[in-house]
């Protein structure tokens, strides 16, 4: 195994863990962090993959998809912070209605 | 249901499905060639026409200039997202101590100075309009949380032709060179290197700008 593949299966597990807290935790903010992990592990994946080439630089084109990726990604977790402001303020809770308990 | 999340069957079942899917994704990995250059060949036979030396910027300005684009109009909807749904987070009355007003003033011209030399650098070298927009909107923030306010007169039309102006040179540009060169973006090479600082010089002055304008949470200078 290679260094390059050591990196991209450990973006893999960042993902997973990510995914894992998104489904199970109830708080917003706990989903919006775990959206954000996911996110990294895949940008780590993308960068690791780039950088199989034989010898010469790494792929450039992963690097700029994640280059792009990060600032969406920041831009969506601040709209998702502002969305969280606004559940509070409605229901005075930090987490989705469930339909179950009505 | 527990206040903390789902219930135990529940996140059993789920972490079980989740180690599924990561050792099903791991085999893929491990399956993979170790060595493959991607697409680094095709893009290192196409730098002679890009217009820039580095291969990443040749990538997200010009081989995949359609990608920024509509990336800089991602950013410019997140912002529209975020002004929408709430007014601005009211300032506090707070005056900072005399280290963290001092703090500001020493580094803010330096990161002003890191901006432009990242963008200069971007031609040659990593570098180019995301990272001096990082570091601009680093520097908007790092002002807000240390008491500067958004001076009334900046709040209106002068705001957004900031947040505008990089998505609209990338407009104006793509439209520009269609005479000469027959497709949306297709930049002559004479004026590629140009056109390409142009853009890029723009869009990160628009990326940081957006950066801070979305620390404030909602739209400045409105109520609700």
């Amino acid at each position: 195994m290679s260094v390059a593949v050591l990196y991209a299966v450990t973006g893999l597990g960042l993902f997973s863990l990510g995914l894992y807290a998104l489904i199970v935790r109830a708080h917003l903010l706990r989903k919006i962090l775990a959206l954000n992990i996911m996110g990294s592990g895949v940008f780590l994946v993308l960068t690791a993959l780039a950088r199989r080439a034989p010898d010469g630089p790494p792929d450039p084109v992963p690097h700029a998809m994640v280059i792009t990726g990060i600032v969406v990604a920041v831009a969506a977790t601040a709209l998702a912070l502002v969305l969280l402001r606004r559940v509070v303020e409605t229901t005075g809770q930090p987490r989705l209605p469930d339909p179950d308990s009505e | 249901m527990t206040p903390r999340g789902a219930a135990p069957w529940l996140r059993f079942s789920v972490a079980l499905l989740l180690v599924g899917m990561f050792a099903a994704l791991a085999w893929v990995l491990l399956g993979l060639p170790p060595r493959s250059a991607g697409l680094q060949p095709q893009v290192a036979a196409q730098m002679a026409v890009s217009g820039v030396d580095h291969p990443v910027t040749a990538v997200l300005l010009n081989f995949r200039g359609y990608d920024t684009l509509l990336e800089m109009a991602v950013l410019l909807l997140a912002c529209l997202g975020v002004w929408s749904l709430s007014p601005a987070v009211p300032p506090t009355d707070e005056t900072p101590g005399a280290m963290l007003a001092a703090l500001p003033r020493q580094l803010v011209p330096l990161m002003v100075l890191m901006a432009g030399y990242l963008l200069w650098r971007g031609a040659t070298g990593p570098g180019g309009a995301f990272q001096a927009g990082a570091v601009l909107g680093a520097a908007g923030v790092l002002l807000l949380l240390t008491g500067w306010r958004l001076p009334v007169r900046w709040q209106g039309w002068r705001l957004r032709l900031l947040l505008i102006a990089g998505v609209g040179m990338f407009v104006l540009v793509a439209l520009a060179v269609v005479p000469a060169s027959g497709v949306l973006l297709g930049y002559p090479l004479p004026v590629a290197g140009t056109l390409i600082l142009l853009i890029e010089a723009l869009a990160g002055l628009s990326i940081g700008v957006t950066l801070m304008a979305l620390f404030l949470g909602g739209e400045p200078g409105a109520s609700r």
